[in-house]
């Protein structure tokens, strides 16, 4: 346990003293900012259109504003993912600094655990700014807190399973741009899967689909925890940070 | 403290060690000699645990690699041929970080900091970023991360490249004084480091041992005779060779005198003896012909020639027999 937390916090570190983290969590913030003015805009507009007819259509800003903008932050995090996790194991290979922590008295899981934690730290922080964000909303509206909070808890174990992949990756360079572009490719076709669905109705496209991370957001975005759709980011997780632990064993046996 | 017993480690297509063994006492420093690509950073690596061995075994500071690592690994310090350094921090933070990976805490923790800025010289720099010191200040801080936990064994692969000759002779002081309290294991392939250094010299060349012995011993079975550079300047200006040659091979014990190289009027003769010590009857018959004796040393044969001739000739050679006498 102090193992990890002392490579989380070496993580951490190292985020913030270098402009990475700042760059990412401005880019974020701004991008997110720009659909949550969008959407609040024309979730005003809308509200003016009904008033001018004179119609009580059912405003509810969780199910107009909340959840398209969980949605997009999830797609934007899918863009962010792999500047987060490129530099974890391809910058230690690069610079040797691998073998310090390979050859001291800590367990490769801890190793990797931390890395991952730090990773996830760093996207949970960028997901602070979209609860500024959001506050407005309660400060003027009366939204229902606990779908957003179902809308976080996905937002993390998504980024949890797309951050583990991209820790594997990162196994697998010495080059961070190798790292960075493979662990794109792998998010954007992982978001991409899901449109298989949308032409193809035989088993072999609803199998793809059921891969692509973005169909089982759909739930935690409406608000709704459901099991199934917590497993397949539980497993993705699992099965990302196992396979770092195989290449970080395989890279002692080959390099 | 370390003990090898038929390490190897094979590749897909060759192997990078085959079949070494030997042992290091508790408290000596070893020299880990050969060429560039035979196979020392990988011995060494194998020792930290680092890579696993195909097939062998070693127990480092009474714990097998293969079987205990963990327990292997808090009793080494290793410096890696580029210290591990991460540049964005600073050195008295780097250190403080290595020092709890190997599981030091609280005041122990701050304590070992401050000794090992003090004792590797670099605590002037403790607060600057890694990222912007000095080549020679990165391996003084390498060294200082690999004592932090005074760990037993001290394992350095070339600790002294690539650093200007005042920086080497400064790693190199630094190194013996450390001697004392830890084993340590240093690889190089300058070998006036291994003479100056170290105390036992383990030879290997293509992954297989060539020879373990002290320097010393080195030194005297490559070459049984002394042999002494003597030289000679006329008093008025010429010098006949011959005569001289002839003088010198009548001193009691030499075998061979012959002349080697001259510069204008400085003459150099190279003269060998069968019978060890015969410098002092060489300057006396030198004074009394009425020659100038401007210098005579002791031509012992570097490591460079020792090595050469072990790493050369091994076909042949007399380097077998070599193998395990040493290290008693």
């Amino acid at each position: 346990m102090r193992n990890i937390w002392i490579i989380w916090r070496k993580e951490l570190n190292s985020y913030f003293v270098s402009p990475i983290a700042y760059l990412l969590l401005t880019m974020f913030a701004v991008i997110f900012g720009f659909f949550f003015w969008n959407a609040l805009g024309y979730f005003v507009l809308i509200g003016m259109e009904e008033q001018m007819r004179g119609q009580a259509f059912p405003m509810n800003l969780n199910e107009q504003v909340i959840r398209p903008l969980l949605s997009n932050a999830s797609v934007i995090g899918l863009f962010f993912i792999p500047m987060i996790t490129m530099r974890l194991f391809a910058e230690e290979k690069r610079t040797g600094t691998i073998e310090l922590l390979a050859t001291s008295p800590i367990r490769d899981v801890e190793i990797i655990l931390g890395k991952w934690l730090a990773a996830l730290t760093l996207y949970a922080s960028m997901l602070l700014f979209t609860a500024l964000n959001f506050a407005f909303l309660f400060k003027y509206g009366n939204p229902d807190w606990k779908p957003l909070a179902i809308g976080y808890l996905g937002l993390l174990l998504q980024a949890g399973g797309l951050l583990a992949i991209g820790t594997f990756i990162s196994t697998l360079t010495k080059n961070q741009i190798i790292a960075g572009a493979a662990t794109f490719g792998v998010c954007l076709l992982l978001w991409v899967l899901e449109w298989a669905s949308g032409y193809e109705t035989a088993s072999w496209a609803q199998v793809l689909a059921y891969m692509s991370v973005i169909t089982h957001f759909e739930s935690f975005a409406k608000g709704v925890l459901d099991s199934k759709d917590a497993i397949f980011y539980l497993t993705v997780i699992f099965l990302g940070l196992f396979f770092t632990t195989r290449s970080m064993e395989s890279l002692r046996w080959r390099s | 403290m370390i003990t090898v017993k038929d390490l190897t480690k094979r590749y897909a297509r060759n192997t990078a060690v085959d079949h070494i063994s030997f042992d290091v006492q508790k408290g000596q420093i070893v020299g880990f000699l050969g060429p560039n690509g035979a196979g020392k950073t990988t011995t060494m690596r194998m020792l930290t645990c680092f890579l696993p061995p195909t097939s062998g075994a070693a127990i480092v500071a009474g714990f097998d690699v293969l079987e205990q690592p963990l327990e292997v690994k808090k009793r080494i310090g290793y410096l890696p041929e580029t210290p591990p350094l991460y540049p964005e921090m600073e050195t008295a933070e780097y250190l403080a970080f290595v020092g709890r990976l190997k599981g030091l805490r609280g005041a122990d923790l701050s304590k070992q900091v401050d000794y090992v800025c003090e004792r590797c010289a670099v605590a002037d720099v403790k607060n600057k970023l890694l990222g912007k010191l000095s080549k020679g200040y990165r391996q003084r801080v390498g060294l200082a991360q690999a004592i932090i936990h005074n760990p037993d064994v001290l394992i350095l692969d070339e600790p002294t490249a690539g650093l200007d000759p005042k920086q080497i002779n400064e790693t190199r002081d630094l190194i013996k004084s450390l001697a004392g309290d830890h084993t340590i294991i240093l690889s190089t392939h300058i070998l006036p480091e291994v003479e100056q250094t170290c105390e036992q010299v383990i030879i290997i060349n293509k992954g297989k041992l060539v020879a373990t012995d002290s320097v010393h011993n080195l030194q005297n079975r490559a070459r049984g005779a002394e042999s002494v550079l003597l030289e000679i300047a006329g008093r008025n200006g010429d010098l006949d060779r011959t005569v001289v040659e002839r003088r010198l091979a009548q001193v009691a014990g030499v075998s061979r005198a012959q002349f080697k190289t001259s510069h204008g009027n400085r003459n150099v003769f190279e003269v060998e003896s069968q019978k060890g010590f015969v410098r002092g009857d060489l300057a006396r018959a030198v004074v009394e012909a009425g020659w100038d004796l401007n210098e005579l040393k002791p031509a012992a044969m570097s490591l460079e020639e020792i090595f050469l001739q072990l790493t050369g000739a091994e076909a042949q050679s007399p380097a077998p027999e070599l193998v395990g006498k040493g290290a008693q």
